[in-house]
Parts: structure tokens; C-alpha cells; sequence
């Protein structure tokens, strides 16, 4: 069977405009090349930057913002797509070439009904009639496993979950009978329990359909669940390309391996002591406008140097419970219990030696650092505001801070923006643990950051917690990461606490339902793991 | 921020505002005559004498002009200065603490800003005294409202940001949270803004002055000199156009100035 699609040398350039610098073009892409057959399934995987997303553009002769496509050839049907121009490039995008983006949400026009929005392209390029789209939209909706197909295209985008939007999505590029579909991370921003449905929706309709796909990812257990081959990407260069099997189970370089190896953290459980927990959180129940509860009678317990990890998909009111013990949202019913004492539910309440030994770290490092401010001063504040060191004293502080966190004197004038992302999750947590606290509040710190890069930063948290015996308590919907560094883990769901207990006992058999599904929810890195999944669940997912 | 990739437009602009800003300070110490003398006839034409020409009742244009520029500008300079204090104050302060203290700047605002400006500053210099205080301050106190809002819309977007939070659990005060974590990162569109405000409180002098509620006579400023000249355009007399193409070209000038300035808001070391 002939190639369907066929990249060679494909080489993209960016300018790239460093602050204060002269704009320079950067290779993003480098000779990049691979064939795709009708009908299969290419993973395109890699961290942020190794230029997924711009190849899988690249596919529709799209180079975003800034990119230019300088060499190689893109040939879909015997067709170099790269000379197209005018009418013949309209008619290539969204006609034979169709793309799935990440945020569904972003995407949809939320002033008309997603009927409206999905046969746009199919009657715009030609392919049918209104009526005749129409009626290939519900057969679409319906092979995509989406609630009553008949009257689903009458709703606004508001109306459907976040996974059916994806879905809807989906139907979109599948309406215009595309050969070729690029999928750019498109369960990236769904939960874990809702992802499932979604990977199967679309590995369903990608064979039913018969269309070749490029399925771009940061997950491999994810990409692996739908791709046929895996091309493996890291600054903009090939890695590894190989069947998905060899990529899986026998990967030949280094950096795929580390890949496939997912967690090299792991912490052994602490047992409980009889200790008097540091925290304790009594039967705590509070909501935003006072009707609805956020979070209901929950109860937790965290011992000195151990770690809590909250887990939960979005809406189980985990970051809620952190603001309620950070004191931003003082609890309606309940009471919480620092080292003993009741802490005051309000911040204004609290001593500045409770703010002190208190401290947050938060899931998105570019904004929880003030960009104007130095590192010098950033991680300087807490200690002149706490301790009230100054002068030469706070920068010998500083800079043994720094190399704490692996980092160094050379970053004392260096601005947030000039550090790279786990460079600044570092140093957030240099921030925190400046005033000794003793319990340390992580929100999805690692949510945001590539996985060999979230290792490091966990293992630095780890090491932290040994050297000073912080408590962390974790909130996180990524089991792999409490997997990798819990002591006792506490499942939400919908405010509610499902279950709490030492890590061991929460993840070993039985569970209660829901913690169930979320475990079985979580992409392992083998082939054939989602036909086995979706067939051995018990509990729908609340996405659909 | 080099000038010397600025645009053209920018490097005028720039020259222009340095030119009027040398005049105001060092104008009246080489003008031939003093602002209020009368020195040949009235409405003489543009000689080697009198280089611009004399006014209405035989005084010289340029001196008056030199003179002028001082205080327009300086008028200006100030209430702009005020204003700006004011209104980032009240505005950062509505914005960081919400609640009713938002609530109750917010609608004091309103409630001055539902009078027309010019028309709330007439009446307001009809019953108080004219004199250079009052005008700083009845100019500064109505402007103040446009830059409490911008400062309030500004601030209401940096504050919802994690490292403000990260600062309150910190414990830090008000004060700190403004000056230290919201001002650093406001400033470049505030300094554009103060650029735009001090050239409508250049033209809203004038336009008081003008209808006589400005800068009293003798004293010259650019507004009243319009006005004492204006009869002249029917005797085809263009010493009014003088002041008025004084008060054009500043105003042009600020805005190159200001648009290069908020070019270059995206370009700035630690913006990325």
C-alpha cells in the first residue's frame, strides 16, 4: 500500500526574540522525516519544546506565529502541500487535512450551537449538502458515543461536559471526510477518569473512518494506547521512531527509556506514630457563596515529616482544601488543628509565626513569582520579613538556598522570565521553606512542568522533607506522582472525602467504587491497556 | 530601551517635549521683554523686532509665549503630578482591598465623572477664588478619576495573580503589595498614560483659560493668549494662531512619544 503521507527534511525556523537581544532564528524542527500509511495511527511524542505541535501544523502547511517552514517536503497524495497557495491551500486545510486541538473550549465559538459549528467545514469545502451534513453529524455523534445524537447538535458548547466536547470536537475534523487528522493533545485537558472515554472514542473512529491520524502527546502511555508507530521528538530532532511495540518494550536510546520508565522517585511509606498529628482538619465543611458546599465534613490528618497526598479529579474541592487551611476561605462548619491548637480560620486572624510556619507553593510557576522582582529578592523577602535578615548575612542565606535547591549564586540578579520551568518551580520552593516552615502546602506543583523534569523536582522535595522534616500535604490529580512520594493519601470526590489511609492500604485491593475507576483510569505503558480498562469498569465517569 | 532604534516619529516627538520643556525652564531668563510690558502697536507684524509679532494691546508674542510655556506647563506638570498620585493611590488601594472599599471609591468616582469635566470646573472656579492653587487642584481632583480607573483596571488584573496571593499569606502589608508586587508591573502603561494626561491637562488649561477661568491676566499662558488675539483673525491678524499651533504641536508630540512607549511595552527585559 502507497504512503498516504510522506514528511522529508522537514526543517522549521523561529525568531526567536530574547530580551534585550536582537531577534534570532532558531531551528525548531530539523530535518524531521516519516511516512504514513492510510488508515494508521503516528504518536508524535515529546517535552514541550521538542516541536510536536509545530510539525503536526506543519501538516496543514501551517506555521504558526513566527515559524517559517524553510526546507523539506510535505507530499499528501503525490502532492508537494508546501507550493500550495490560494484557493487549492483553503481547500487542503480542513478538506483533506483536519486538526483536533487541545482546549475544546477555546475552540468553539460559544455564540452558536455545535451543529452549526461542526458541518461548517463539510459544506464549506464542498464535500456535502446542509441536509446531508446534518445527518452525517448524528452518525458521527454517534459512533463518537455522545448522549442522544438525534438532539445533541441543538447545544450550545456551554451546555456539554468537557469530554463531549472533545468528542464534538473531534466530529468536527471528521466531518469533512479528512484523510488525515492531527490530533494536538487532545486529552491533555480532560481528567484522568473522563480521558479514557475520550482515547477510545476517538481510537474507534479513527478505525471506523478508515482516516490516517498524527497523534501528538507528552503522554507515551496515552499515545500508546492509539498509535501504531511512535516517533519520539526532543529539541526539535528525531530521538526514536519505531512501532509502537518496539518503542514500549524495547527502546533503544537513553532519553526514550527514561520515558518509559515514567517514575524513577519512589518513597517508602512512614508508618503512623501515636504522635500528635501537625495538622488536623476536623469535619470542615465550606462553600463560595454560602448554598453550594464546596467541601463537605472532611477530615484529614498529617504527622510531622510525612507526606498527605489529596487527590481528586477538577471540582473534587482539593484546591479548596487548601485554601481552607491557608486560611483564604474560612470553613462555614468545621475546625482545623495546627500542632495542637486551633487555628484561626481566617488569614487576618492568624500570627505572623503561623504565616510563617505555613507556607504554599502553587501549580504554575511563571505567575507565582512576581516577574519584576530578582531571584535575590524573591527568595530574600521571606527571610527579611520573617527573620528580619539583611545585608551580607541574607545573601550568604540566599545563596545557600539556591544551592539547596540545586541551583547557584550566578542566579542572585536573574529575573523569573530567565529561568526555565523547573528552574522556577525551584526556586518557589526555595521561597517557601526561606522561613522554616513546617508545613508546606504543594498544589499541583508538578502539574505543569515535562515529566523528567517533574522527577527532578520531586526528588528535590523528598530530599528537602528529609533534611528538614516539613510535611507536605500534596494535592494532585496525577496518581503516578502520589504513587512516587505519599505516606497516606485522602481520595475526593465532589468535596467528599472518599476514602483516607496509609498508601498501602488505599492502593492495594479492595477499593471503594470511585477510587476504583480513578485508578484504573490512569494510562499504564503498555500496548492493549485500554480495551481492558474500559471493559473491566464499574462506575460511569461523572464528565459524561 | 535604546533611542536610537526609535522610529522617527518617536525621536521628534521626544525633541519636541525636550525643546518646550529647556523654554519653560530657561525661556524667561533670555526673553527680550517682560510677559506684561507694552512695547510697540497693536497687532504688529512679525519684524526683526518683534520676531512673532506684538498682541492686542502692543505686547510682544514671543516674550509671552517664553513666558507662557512656563506656565502651562508648569500648571499642568503639577496637576498631572497629583492626579497620578491620587488616582494610582485610590485606584491600586480600591483594587487590592475589594470589597466595600472598592465599592465606595468606585461609586465616588462615578459620581464626579458624571459631570461634564469642563462644566463641573467652571462652575466650581465661579465660586471659588482663582488663583494657581485652586486651578492644580480643581484640575488635578477631576483628572484623578480617569487615572483611578485605569490604575483600579490595571491593578484588579495584576492582583488576582498567585504572587499577590503569595504575598498576602506571607503577611505583607497593603503598602507593600502596591508599591513592591503591583506598581513594578503596571508602571510601563502608566507611564504612557501620564504622558496622555499631562496633554489633555495642557488643552484643558487652555480651554479654561480661554473662557477666562484660567490663568488670571497679566500672567501668559497659551489658552488666554488665544483668546486676547482671537478678534484679530477677522482683521486678519494671526497672532492667535501662534499659541494655538504652540499647543498642536506639544500635543502631537507627547502622543509619538507615548506611542513609542507602549510599543515597547512588550519588549521590556523581564517581560519575555
Amino acid at each position: 500500500m502507497s504512503n498516504l503521507l510522506t514528511v522529508k527534511d522537514l526543517v522549521i525556523k523561529a525568531q526567536v526574540h530574547h530580551p534585550g537581544e536582537k531577534p534570532v532564528a532558531v531551528t525548531i524542527v530539523d530535518k524531521v522525516s516519516f511516512t504514513l500509511e492510510k488508515g494508521k495511527v503516528l504518536g508524535l511524542i515529546g517535552e514541550s519544546g521538542a516541536g510536536k505541535s509545530t510539525i503536526g501544523l506543519a501538516a496543514l502547511a501551517y506555521g504558526r506565529f513566527g515559524c517559517t517552514i524553510t526546507g523539506g517536503e510535505i507530499i499528501l497524495h503525490e502532492q508537494d502541500i508546501l507550493k500550495f497557495r490560494g484557493d487549492k491551500l483553503r481547500q487542503h486545510r480542513g478538506g483533506q487535512v483536519s486538526y483536533v486541538a487541545q482546549s475544546a473550549a477555546a475552540s468553539f465559538n460559544p455564540a452558536h450551537k455545535l451543529d452549526d459549528q461542526i458541518v461548517e467545514v463539510a459544506i464549506s469545502k464542498g464535500a456535502m449538502g446542509r441536509t446531508e451534513a446534518l445527518k452525517y453529524a448524528k452518525t458521527l455523534y454517534k459512533k463518537l458515543g455522545l448522549p442522544n445524537p438525534e438532539t445533541f447538535g441543538q447545544r450550545y458548547p456551554h451546555q456539554v461536559s468537557g469530554g463531549q466536547l472533545q468528542r464534538a470536537m473531534t466530529a468536527m475534523a471528521l466531518a469533512s471526510k479528512p484523510d488525515l487528522i492531527v490530533f494536538d493533545e487532545p486529552t491533555t485537558a480532560l481528567d484522568v477518569t473522563t480521558q479514557i472515554d475520550v482515547l477510545a472514542a476517538i481510537k474507534d473512529a479513527i478505525r471506523e473512518f478508515n482516516t490516517a491520524a498524527l497523534y501528538i502527546s507528552h503522554d507515551l502511555a496515552v499515545v500508546g494506547q492509539v498509535a501504531d508507530e511512535i516517533m519520539v521528538l526532543r529539541y526539535g530532532k528525531m530521538v526514536e521512531y519505531g512501532s509502537t511495540e518496539q518503542i514500549l518494550y524495547h527502546p533503544k536510546e537513553k532519553y526514550t527509556q527514561q520515558l518509559v520508565a515514567v517514575r524513577s522517585v519512589f518513597k517508602e511509606e512512614k508508618p503512623r506514630t501515636k504522635a500528635e498529628p501537625l495538622l488536623k482538619v476536623a469535619k470542615v465543611t465550606a462553600s463560595y457563596d454560602g448554598k453550594v458546599k464546596v467541601v463537605k465534613n472532611l477530615s484529614l490528618e498529617l504527622e510531622a515529616g510525612h507526606t498527605l497526598a489529596v487527590v481528586g479529579e477538577s471540582g473534587s474541592g482539593k484546591s479548596t482544601t487548601a485554601r481552607i487551611i491557608m486560611g483564604l476561605l474560612p470553613p462555614s462548619d468545621g475546625e482545623i488543628f495546627f500542632e495542637g491548637k486551633r487555628l484561626p480560620p481566617k488569614l487576618k486572624q492568624r500570627s505572623k509565626e503561623l504565616k510563617r510556619l505555613i507556607r504554599m507553593i502553587y501549580q504554575m510557576p511563571d505567575v507565582a513569582m512576581n516577574p519584576r522582582h530578582t531571584i535575590r529578592d524573591i527568595i530574600g523577602r521571606p527571610l527579611t520579613f520573617f527573620f528580619g535578615t539583611r545585608g551580607k548575612e541574607r545573601e550568604a542565606k540566599v545563596i545557600e538556598l539556591l544551592e539547596q535547591i540545586e541551583m547557584g549564586a550566578d542566579y542572585l540578579n536573574r529575573f523569573p522570565a530567565e529561568l526555565s520551568g523547573g528552574q522556577k518551580q525551584r526556586v518557589c520552593i526555595a521561597r517557601a521553606l526561606a522561613s522554616k516552615p513546617k508545613l508546606v502546602i504543594c498544589d499541583e506543583v508538578t502539574s505543569a512542568l515535562d515529566p523528567l523534569v517533574a522527577d527532578g523536582v520531586l526528588k528535590l522535595l523528598m530530599r528537602l522533607q528529609k533534611e528538614t522534616n516539613v510535611s507536605y500535604l500534596f494535592i494532585t490529580h496525577d496518581i503516578a506522582t502520589v504513587r512516587a512520594i505519599s505516606d497516606s493519601i485522602a481520595v475526593m470526590y465532589q468535596g467528599e472525602l472518599v476514602e483516607v489511609g496509609q498508601k498501602s492500604k488505599i492502593l492495594s485491593p479492595p477499593h471503594p467504587p470511585y477510587t476504583e475507576l480513578l485508578l484504573s483510569s490512569v494510562p499504564e505503558m503498555r500496548m492493549g491497556w485500554l480495551e481492558e480498562a474500559i471493559s473491566g469498569r464499574r462506575m460511569e465517569a461523572a464528565g459524561n | 530601551m535604546s533611542l536610537a532604534r526609535a522610529p522617527l516619529s518617536a525621536k521628534l516627538g521626544l525633541f519636541v517635549v525636550i525643546f518646550y520643556v529647556l523654554v519653560a525652564v530657561f525661556g524667561p531668563f533670555v526673553s527680550p521683554h517682560s510677559q506684561s510690558e507694552i512695547v510697540g502697536g497693536v497687532w504688529e507684524p512679525i519684524s526683526s523686532k518683534f520676531w512673532l509679532g506684538t498682541d492686542n494691546v502692543g505686547r510682544d508674542i514671543l516674550s509671552r509665549m517664553i513666558f507662557g510655556t512656563r506656565t502651562t506647563l508648569f500648571i499642568a506638570f503639577l496637576a498631572t503630578s497629583l492626579s497620578f498620585s491620587w488616582g494610582i493611590l485610590t485606584g491600586f488601594f480600591a483594587a487590592v482591598s475589594g470589597g466595600w472599599i472598592d465599592q465606595v471609591l468606585s461609586r465616588w468616582v462615578d459620581l464626579l465623572m458624571a459631570f461634564p469635566t469642563l462644566i463641573f470646573a467652571l462652575v466650581v472656579l465661579s465660586i471659588v477664588p482663582i488663583n494657581m492653587t485652586t486651578l492644580i487642584l480643581v484640575m488635578a481632583v477631576l483628572d484623578s478619576t480617569r487615572v483611578f480607573r485605569i490604575a483600579r483596571a490595571l491593578a484588579a488584573d495584576t492582583a488576582v495573580l498567585d504572587f499577590v496571593e503569595a504575598a498576602r499569606l506571607r503577611g505583607e502589608s497593603t503598602l507593600w503589595i502596591i508599591f513592591r508586587e503591583i506598581l513594578p508591573n503596571t508602571l510601563t502603561p502608566l507611564i504612557a498614560e501620564y504622558g496622555l494626561r499631562f496633554s489633555f491637562a495642557v488643552l484643558f488649561l487652555s480651554s479654561l483659560s480661554f473662557l477666562g477661568l484660567g490663568v488670571q491676566p497679566p500672567a501668559a499662558d497659551w489658552g488666554g493668549m488665544v483668546r486676547d488675539n482671537s478678534l484679530g483673525i477677522t482683521f486678519g491678524r494671526t497672532a492667535s494662531l501662534i499659541p494655538a499651533a504652540a499647543l498642536a504641536i506639544l500635543t502631537v508630540s507627547v502622543n509619538f512619544v507615548v506611542d513609542w512607549l507602549l510599543d515597547k511595552t512588550s519588549d521590556i527585559r523581564n517581560q519575555g
